[in-house]
């Protein structure tokens, strides 16, 4: 929990490093499409939500709860009916302008005419970087992401987990305090799964980001989270926030008994 | 063992059979036809085809060329109104809905069937009706593959160029382009295909007198039936380069999709 449910009242430029800066604010946030017409579709409404920097934090719920609305709302890339979102102390079609966060989604959605190294180049093409830059940064990318023998290869020649890896990649290039990751492994064999799951904990141990995940796996959610935020059916609300103390995971955190009380909880909280 | 593996890779090369039963279909129509029907009017042998070819060397050469230069110039000018019609029509949304599906009713009207028409509008004689036709022939498959790849986009692509605050035409340029390609190669080795199949048959019509469909016309009508299969051997191949090199240009530019295909 941030220690500042008012954003407002903490001006962006006071930098104070040693204070808790809640990343993401969300206050009393709705969205409806089509307002007003027959066919009005309430996906989300009256989220509060208060994402520290640097936590793991994961939506879960039935399919069409408006998961993927809630984060497209923290993205910038649709706007809140109502209520306020807040990303970095700005909002969030601000902190979209200022390139805050970098995105994941369930399809790799590689471009398949670019190598995987220009995969993971291209927002940092966008942002105007010098060549050498890029090139170095691209380098390290796919070190973090343990693929530097495939920089050359185009995306087609990778397997589904591997592709996935290069999209994370492409998504910390620029080293966004903020990673949105919408469904990453939902296409994943269960193998693949797990692997890209203690991959990611070790990526975003590394990066020190903030991270937004949706899913529709219980386990996964509580494998990964420090907050587990699990949301009811259409219109989608949050019902229930799990904070998950299951300190370093490992493999072993798997066959923890922890792990499955908060299993249990979690899937009582969805069932509720 | 060496010689196996030589075997074998000449089997397996794409060329290899296609060649094979090429030169043997040539072989049966030549000896076939030696056989049967010695005198070969109604269908000339190959050899035949190609003393002819080398007898009216001059005409027919002449004539590919003034025909070569309708279809090379109308493709060159119906490829680039088409894809700059598709970029157009994917930059504004309202003008795709309104254009699109009107392109493809009127790209179901058979356009060299037009051909009388556009020669009482641009002259009998004169190769602009016959270069018309054919624009018009590669204009519509163009646009509508073309305008098909631009918007047949992977939608968490534009989201990804939209969470890093790109601008429409940045997406049309790094994006809807790229994925537009195949769409627009596609397009491209159909109409290499089409306009010399346009370019001739509108020459039936009109045009100027020395070109490749008014000398088919000219030889069939004086029952040299040997020329006029040279003359459509000269306008095969003007096609088969022309599809070699549209081929070779789609190579060139998806170098990614020739590595995938392996």
């Amino acid at each position: 929990m941030s220690s500042h449910p008012n954003p407002e009242a903490q001006p962006a430029q006071e930098a104070q490093p040693f204070q808790e800066q809640g990343a993401v604010e969300i206050v009393g946030a709705s969205k409806t499409f089509l307002p007003g017409s027959a066919s009005q579709v309430t996906a989300i409404t009256d989220i509060n939500l208060s994402i520290a920097s640097g936590s793991f934090t994961t939506f879960i719920g039935p399919s069409g709860c408006g998961k993927s609305t809630l984060l497209r709302l923290v993205a910038g890339l649709t706007e809140a009916t109502e209520g306020t979102v807040t990303v970095n102390g700005k909002t969030a079609n601000q902190a979209r302008k200022d390139r805050d966060y970098g995105m994941a989604f369930q399809t790799a959605s590689l471009f398949d005419w670019r190598t995987v190294r220009k995969n993971i180049e291209l927002p940092l093409e966008l942002l105007g970087w010098s060549r050498t830059l890029r090139r170095e940064r691209a380098d390290e990318m796919l070190e973090l992401v343990q693929l530097p023998e495939f920089a050359s290869s185009y995306p087609r020649e990778l397997s589904g987990g591997m592709q996935q890896r290069v999209a994370i990649a492409r998504a910390l290039a620029f080293r966004p305090t903020l990673l949105l990751m919408d469904e990453p492994f939902g296409a994943l064999d269960e193998m693949t799964r797990e692997h890209m799951q203690t991959e990611l904990l070790r990526m975003w141990k590394e990066t020190d980001t903030t991270i937004i995940f949706i899913t529709h796996s219980i386990p996964e959610a509580v494998f990964l989270s420090t907050q587990v935020c699990v949301m009811s059916p259409r219109p989608g609300q949050i019902t229930a926030k799990v904070d998950v103390n299951l300190g370093n995971r490992t493999e072993e955190t798997r066959n923890n008994e922890d792990f499955f009380d908060y299993i249990v909880q979690v899937r009582e909280a969805l069932r509720s | 063992m060496n010689r196996f593996v030589f075997l074998r890779a000449q089997l397996t090369s794409p060329w290899f059979l296609p060649v094979v039963f090429g030169l043997a279909g040539l072989l049966v129509w030549e000896l076939g036809l030696l056989v049967i029907n010695p005198d070969g009017f109604v269908l000339p042998r190959p050899t035949e085809i190609l003393a002819e070819l080398q007898a009216n060397w001059d005409d027919i050469y002449q004539a590919s060329r003034n025909t070569g230069f309708i279809i090379v110039s109308s493709l060159a000018g119906g490829v680039v109104l088409g894809v700059l019609a598709a970029l157009i029509v994917t930059r504004f949304r309202s003008a795709n809905e309104m254009i699109t599906p009107l392109a493809v009713a009127v790209n179901a009207i058979p356009i060299v069937a037009l051909a009388p028409i556009f020669n009482n509008w641009l002259g009998l004689t004169s190769p602009r009706s016959n270069q018309a036709v054919v624009v018009l022939l590669v204009f519509f498959p163009v646009f509508i593959n073309t305008a098909r790849g631009l918007t047949n986009v992977d939608p968490n692509q534009i989201e990804l160029m939209n969470s890093l605050a790109s601008k429409p035409w940045t997406i049309i340029r790094r994006v809807r382009i790229p994925s537009a390609l195949p769409f627009f190669f596609t397009a491209l080795k159909l109409v290499s295909s089409l306009c010399v199949v346009g370019a001739i048959v509108v020459e039936y019509f009109g045009g100027r007198q020395d070109s490749l469909g008014s000398k088919i016309t000219t030889y069939a009508g004086f029952t040299q039936y040997d020329a006029a299969w040279a003359t459509v051997l000269a306008g095969s191949l003007i096609g088969i380069v022309l599809y070699a090199l549209a081929s070779l240009a789609e190579r060139l530019a998806m170098p990614w999709a020739a590595r995938a295909g392996n």
